[in-house]
């Protein structure tokens, strides 16, 4: 048996620091920073509009100046993460991880699962689609393979992720994008379709 | 190391001190190199053969002794192709996946040295990798990992820095391009056969097939599934799996195990994520004897391995009995499979 202790949450032991925020719930924030305990977070934009945003966010001349200009500016750079990260962290639950995978998992972010998985659910998923390690809340990958495939944008979460740069937590990410540093985080969807 | 296989059976030492590591011991006494050899290397050969393959899981103990695998394993030998060496299951602090399949080798039987991500960083992963292969470990089944709230440290931090599919990825480009993650060059590069698990009962329904594919692309040449249950809607999967091709590039194991007693039914509909009983297997379990439960257990996992071997393209069944071990080779018998060693296994037009 995988799990040896079923029955829902373990009440016992002492907790580490980073558990002992209070549990968020539903489409709340959740903590942010590489060492804070990721709970699920359904995002609260519509996968419809976010794929329409991600159009006027695309890399241009424009961006990509305005990119470097943050950067060689180091207040006005934080000033503009902050706000990159408080609007990330309202709609998505965003713990600025700094390379953002969001627009290849149906906007729902993979660094809001327990496990941090970035290419796919664990074998954990609940009959009812809760999360393996919170129960009462749903598997942060149902709803990027329900938004990608209400989008017709399956073929993203057939993509490679590639392992992370832990040096990056807390950086912008649009700033990256918009430098084209992104390219990097997965590969092409991989050779076979979904299933029907 | 170099070839020569050590027959660590003939070459160990007696059982008097229970403390004695067949691994450890046996070379001293033989002479002939520090590292304990399975005489042959039978799994990765077994599948390629279009062979029905069984392989068997095995728990190590909760503490400093390797023969209680060898206990475990002995009973096996002439059953399975190989048994899985469990990586801290359940995330309680067992003895080493890698210590372990070592006892097993040692023991004669092959192991596959099950590498989760939970608890190591990348640095951690690769290095045990390279260990695996230095010392002859043939079979390395990489999965995600049971988190660490379900053990016995609650308290304890999760790693997750890679992955089960980005750990494939490493393990194939450390074997196959001979390079680390960093790109660092290796020198000899690994050789393993590499596997990876998934659960095709668990939602989403339909991307799991899919999700085996990124695993098959990553590098998974063999799969191992969770529990099976309902043959039928496994075969439902197996469909999907066929139509991307999957069991053309990737052997697939079915995941199979007895229900012992009505308190593990219980806890298996309540407490294990991702598993499913039917309704039909449960009230089959009930509907007898409390003190035949065992037997229908064995008798239901039976008609479910027969089941399952006629689906095209499941190369063989992957056996989850811990802590009944002994009880394998009644199930396979019951299931109509011979011991491999002896008859061959019976083919299967995949």
């Amino acid at each position: 048996m995988r799990s040896s202790t079923g029955g829902g949450r373990l009440a016992a032991g002492p907790k580490p620091a980073s558990a002992a925020a209070p549990l968020a719930g539903r489409g709340a924030a959740a903590p942010v920073g590489p060492d804070a305990a990721p709970r699920p977070v359904s995002p609260r934009a519509p996968a419809r509009s976010m794929y329409l945003l991600h159009h006027l966010l695309e890399p241009n001349r424009g961006y990509r100046r305005l990119a470097a200009w943050l950067e060689a500016r180091p207040r006005r750079r934080r000033l503009f993460t902050a706000a990159e990260k408080a609007v990330k962290q309202e709609l998505f639950g965003c713990r600025m991880c700094g390379q953002c995978t969001l627009p290849s998992t149906g906007y729902a972010c993979p660094m809001t699962c327990p496990k941090q998985l970035r290419n796919g659910p664990c074998g954990g998923v609940g009959a009812d689609g809760g999360c393996e390690v919170y129960p009462e809340m749903r598997c942060v990958w149902l709803e990027a393979v329900e938004r990608a495939e209400s989008q017709g944008r399956t073929g993203d979460l057939l993509r490679l992720q590639l392992p992370i740069d832990h040096r990056l937590w807390g950086q912008s990410s649009w700033i990256r994008y918009w430098q084209g540093r992104d390219e990097d985080l997965w590969t092409d969807p991989v050779r076979s379709g979904m299933g029907r | 190391m170099s070839g020569e296989m050590l027959d660590a059976r003939a070459g160990r030492p007696g059982r008097a001190d229970s403390r004695g590591a067949p691994g450890g011991e046996a070379p001293r006494s033989g002479g002939a190199g520090v590292i304990p050899r399975a005489s042959t290397v039978t799994f990765r050969a077994t599948l390629e053969s279009g062979a029905f393959t069984v392989t068997a899981e095995i728990g190590p103990p909760r503490g400093a002794d390797a023969g209680a695998i060898e206990r475990k394993v002995a009973p096996l030998r002439d059953w399975v192709a190989a048994v899985n060496i469990t990586d801290n299951q359940g995330a309680s602090v067992r003895l080493a996946s890698w210590a372990g399949s070592l006892a097993a080798m040692a023991a004669g039987v092959e192991p596959i040295m099950q590498l989760t991500c939970r608890d190591r960083n990348r640095i951690a992963l690769q290095s045990d990798l390279l260990g695996a292969s230095a010392l002859g470990i043939p079979n390395i089944l990489v999965m995600t990992g049971d988190h660490p709230r379900f053990g016995d440290h609650a308290e304890a931090k999760p790693v997750f820095d890679l992955d089960s599919v980005q750990l494939l990825w490493a393990a194939r480009v450390m074997r196959d391009d001979g390079k680390l993650l960093s790109g660092r060059n290796l020198s000899p590069p690994p050789d393993w056969f590499l596997g990876a698990v998934e659960n095709p009962a668990a939602p989403p329904a339909r991307f799991r097939a899919a999700r085996l594919a990124k695993k098959v692309a990553a590098g998974a040449q063999f799969v191992q599934t969770q529990y099976v249950f309902d043959a039928a809607a496994f075969a439902g999967w197996m469909t999907q799996v066929r139509d991307l091709g999957l069991h053309e590039r990737c052997h697939i194991l079915a995941g199979v195990g007895p229900v012992s007693s009505l308190r593990a039914l219980a806890h298996l509909e309540r407490g294990v994520p991702g598993v499913q009983v039917p309704a039909d297997v449960a009230r089959r379990l009930r509907g007898v004897p409390e003190d035949r439960v065992a037997d229908e257990g064995i008798a239901i996992c039976a008609e479910t391995i027969s089941e399952l071997s006629e689906i095209p393209g499941v190369a063989g069944v992957h056996v989850m009995a811990v802590g009944a071990e002994h009880r394998i080779p009644l199930i396979l018998q019951q299931a109509g499979l011979a011991p491999m060693l002896a008859a061959g296994r019976r083919g299967h037009a995949g």
